[in-house]
């Protein structure tokens, strides 16, 4: 190959795209740093040290510091009931924990709205942002506690410790890393959050910075974000704090047996209605107030055209959104899977580290950028792309980088020893045995895109309507009755997502 | 003194009888090793005695205690019964050193130095992870764990399994010299009859959730109760002879077995290093030399013997390689009962 004769690295043409989509990821973190540095000190201190500021970083600490802690602590207890003891219909019960994923937060915010209208504020964010981000935590710990090697707490009980000693000591610290990386996504969502927090009455960084936006206070609006910015970093840094370096898998590979299932015993009646009242709180009150809404409206509501015009433009944004994102991922997945060395770790970090801040830093700096540098592009459908696409690159990688791991180099090995070309080699086996992967990875962009407001909100060429941005148009209007098509429809097009990031989290602790 | 006991006990998963009716008896200090096919209850008897299972029947006394049985169970945790796991099961969210704390009463530095250089470690392990140690190291890091309890009982679960050939036998001395001096009674559960053989005191072979005999290791080789059993614990020739004035007068030529055998047809069972090949003269049972193989120490020699034919290692110093060879019986023939 000639760029080898050239004496550059083996995978130099893969390299160079990599490092253009990581150059575009690090769109937003540049664009924040740039505004800080040009706005002048002055300028910064005078839009950033003010009660206002300071009043919203205590909202959004109050927010973090209730909502991380109760979201874990309720995790790892339905967990351990559901994964542990001899419950019944244990699968089912979990299944009905991780549906919520399907109702986006601020659907969720909207029918408690509309079912109890005195809840706002701080108790109302709480409570929401817990039921609607708890299957964040609660995948991965169940995950990671079904594969615990039960040997372990049978030495820890042949070493005279209780049942309770055994958890505390054993059990608890091999679920740092999924409780590390749960909690940090909840963190990361809260941040990120903007339609939950409005409904709720509740102000957060995201909510003054989208206000300031609409008010024309551009300058006011991306300082700001840096504010947000640098929350997102912190808790990135938390994250990787408490997750150490320490390795917590299981030694060796001996054949490890089922791990026990205690008897709940008088335990059961309080399981249950822990059980119970986590499904009542997360699905039954949203659920069982659009099927109110759905009744009062009748078949009317359905007889609307704006509402299949916006589900048909939702479905077109996602699928277009999805492909483009994964096939911006593909460069940086394969290196992630073939390449050794520094330059790929630092790329990788570029596109999962900048994708970490939330869609509304990411569309105030191509709103700005475009504005500024390249208006043709302004609110067009293409930069409405592009914003999905570093929303979403870091969930494509993840998939890509996984389903491409699966596929061993020596199958291609083998292709090309059999006389076929490389690429046609690597076409007929990697990305063949990739191929579900890559489908799931797709997949889960696309119910992303379909499901996202925010970025949407700034972003959307004129006439573009989602199903997200519709509803959100028509429930600020307070017509419950009218916005409840729309927020089933989101629903229905996202529960495959449950099942597919329920597979995924089982997968993502077995590699 | 007897430290444990069990008597009938019973244990049953789903329609699978995975211990029936098993009785033991296990003298304080000593070592038993327990041999059986995969399936054949040895891990549920540990289980069972470690207290991670209840009996669905029958009793067991630790101690003098009854531990198990109709008056309920002890918890696993209030035994006082040591366990070393296969491939250790060390805990990997701790150093070495908290391992071997894990279970003292009061930790101190020099306890942990102490028992790591009981299990032949240099204390300055105590600081590395579990993940950077060998397979080796891991299992005397298990053992030390155990041992810092001071347990009545070790329980082994094939704690050598994982390791290598030359590894595995430097290992299972250390931890019979370790349990031997610390006066731990050891309960040893193998597939590795090899193991069995030359770790215990003595020897208790399960055959499908009963226990089908218990002795020394001695008497089970060349005194086996079933064919099944001769077979389990080593290579075996089975002849069918005809027994008269203690002895049998078999395909090989004559062999001694014992004055209180009944005369009559008989199946004899002889170990192969019961029977030589010796240079060959006149008027003795002769062996035709079929083939021969090099293996080193021994040579795998194939030969005939009238209609019947057998094939078994021979020291290869003395190995015939081709031609006709004299059979020569040493020792005494075991007459297996019918079953």
């Amino acid at each position: 190959m000639s760029w080898r004769a050239l004496g550059l690295p083996q995978h130099f043409p893969t390299l160079v795209a990599a490092a253009l989509v990581a150059l575009l990821s690090l769109i937003p973190l540049g664009f924040i740093i740039g505004v800080a540095a040009t706005a002048g000190w002055d300028h910064v201190a005078a839009l950033v040290f003010r009660p206002r500021v300071a009043e919203l970083l205590i909202n959004t600490i109050w927010l973090e510091g209730l909502t991380v802690p109760i979201s874990v602590a309720l995790a790892v207890a339905l967990a351990w009931v559901t994964e542990r003891t001899a419950l019944r219909a244990s699968r089912w019960w979990s299944a009905l924990l991780v549906a919520p994923l399907a109702i986006p937060a601020f659907v969720q915010s909207y029918a408690w709205n509309g079912a109890f209208p005195d809840l706002s504020g701080l108790p109302g964010a709480v409570l929401i942002g817990t039921i609607s981000y708890l299957p964040f935590v609660y995948l991965p710990v169940a995950a990671q506690m079904r594969r615990l090697d039960p040997a372990l707490e049978d030495n820890a009980a042949s070493l005279g410790k209780n049942p309770g000693q055994v958890f505390w000591m054993v059990v608890l610290p091999q679920l740092r890393l999924p409780i590390a990386a749960g909690a940090l996504l909840v963190g990361l969502h809260l941040l990120g959050e903007y339609g939950l927090f409005v409904l709720m009455r509740f102000d957060t960084f995201a909510t003054a910075i989208v206000d300031q936006f609409q008010s024309a206070q551009g300058a006011a609006a991306n300082l700001m974000g840096g504010v947000l910015a640098i929350c997102c970093f912190v808790l990135i840094g938390i994250e990787a704090w408490t997750r150490g370096d320490r390795r917590y898998a299981r030694l060796g590979a001996g054949a490890a047996h089922e791990p026990a299932r205690y008897r709940l015993g008088a335990w059961a009646v309080p399981s249950m209605a822990l059980l119970a009242a986590t499904i009542g709180l997360s699905l039954g009150v949203t659920l069982s107030t659009l099927v109110g809404w759905l009744w009062i409206g009748g078949l009317a509501v359905w007889n609307d055209g704006q509402l299949w015009a916006s589900l048909v433009q939702t479905i077109v944004f996602s699928l277009i959104g999805a492909g483009v994102t994964t096939l911006l991922a593909v460069p940086m997945a394969w290196l992630s899977v073939r390449a050794k060395g520094a330059m790929p770790r630092w790329l990788e970090a570029a596109h999962l580290y900048a994708g970490a801040l939330p869609g509304i830093i990411i569309a105030l700096a191509l709103v700005s950028i475009t504005v500024r540098v390249a208006l043709p592009l302004y609110q067009t459908a293409a930069t409405l792309i592009l914003g999905y696409a570093l929303m979403f690159l870091p969930r494509a990688l993840v998939g890509l980088r996984s389903s491409m791991a699966q596929a061993p180099v020596e199958l291609e090995r083998a292709a090309m020893s059999l006389g076929k070309p490389p690429l046609v080699a690597v076409w007929r086996t990697t990305m063949r045995l990739a191929a579900p992967g890559i489908a799931a990875s797709l997949a889960l962009c696309a119910l992303g895109i379909g499901n996202e407001l925010t970025g949407t909100l700034l972003l959307a060429p004129n006439g573009v309507r989602t199903l997200a941005t519709k509803f959100w148009a028509v429930s600020s209007e307070l017509d419950y009755v009218a916005a409840a098509p729309y927020a089933v429809l989101m629903i229905l097009i996202s529960l495959p997502l449950t099942v597919l990031l329920r597979r995924q989290a089982e997968r993502a602790l077995s590699r | 003194m007897t430290l444990l006991r069990l008597s009938g006990v019973s244990k049953r998963y789903g329609v699978v009888r995975a211990l029936d009716d098993a009785n033991l008896t296990i003298k304080a200090g000593t070592l038993t090793a327990i041999v059986g096919a995969s399936g054949s209850g040895k891990t549920t008897m540990l289980r069972l005695v470690a207290g991670f299972e209840a009996p669905d029947a029958g009793r067991i006394i630790l101690a003098g205690d009854e531990v198990a049985g109709p008056g309920g169970m002890v918890p696993a945790h209030k035994r006082g019964v040591g366990l070393v796991a296969q491939e250790g099961a060390l805990f990997p969210h701790l150093s070495v050193g908290g391992n071997v704390a894990f279970g003292m009463e009061q930790r101190s530095r020099e306890a942990v130095a102490a028992l790591l250089a009981a299990v032949e470690l240099e204390p300055s392990i105590a600081a590395r992870m579990p993940h950077e140690l060998s397979g080796g190291q891991q299992q005397r890091v298990a053992l030390a764990r155990a041992l810092a309890r001071r347990p009545k009982l070790m329980l082994l679960d094939e704690p050598f399994s994982a390791l290598d050939a030359g590894l595995r036998t430097s290992m299972r001395d250390m931890v019979k010299r370790r349990l031997t001096e610390e006066g731990v009674t050891g309960i040893l559960v193998t597939h590795d009859q090899q193991e069995a053989l030359s770790f215990a005191d003595q020897l208790v072979v399960l055959e499908e959730g009963r226990v089908v005999q218990a002795g020394t290791p001695r008497e089970l080789y060349l005194q086996p109760r079933t064919e099944m059993l001769a077979r389990f614990l080593g290579d075996t020739l089975m002849l069918e002879s005809f027994v008269a004035d203690g002895e049998a007068d078999t395909p090989l030529g004559r062999v001694r077995v014992g004055r209180s055998t009944r005369d009559g047809m008989s199946r004899i069972m002889l170990r192969p290093e019961q029977v030589r090949l010796v240079s060959w003269s006149e008027g003795t049972p002769t062996a035709e030399i079929r083939a021969a193989s090099f293996e080193g120490p021994v040579t795998v020699v194939t030969f005939s013997s009238g209609p019947l034919s057998f094939t078994m290692k021979v020291p290869s110093a003395d190995a015939p390689l081709q031609g006709r060879a004299s059979i020569v019986l040493v020792g005494t023939g075991h007459v297996i009962p019918r079953g």
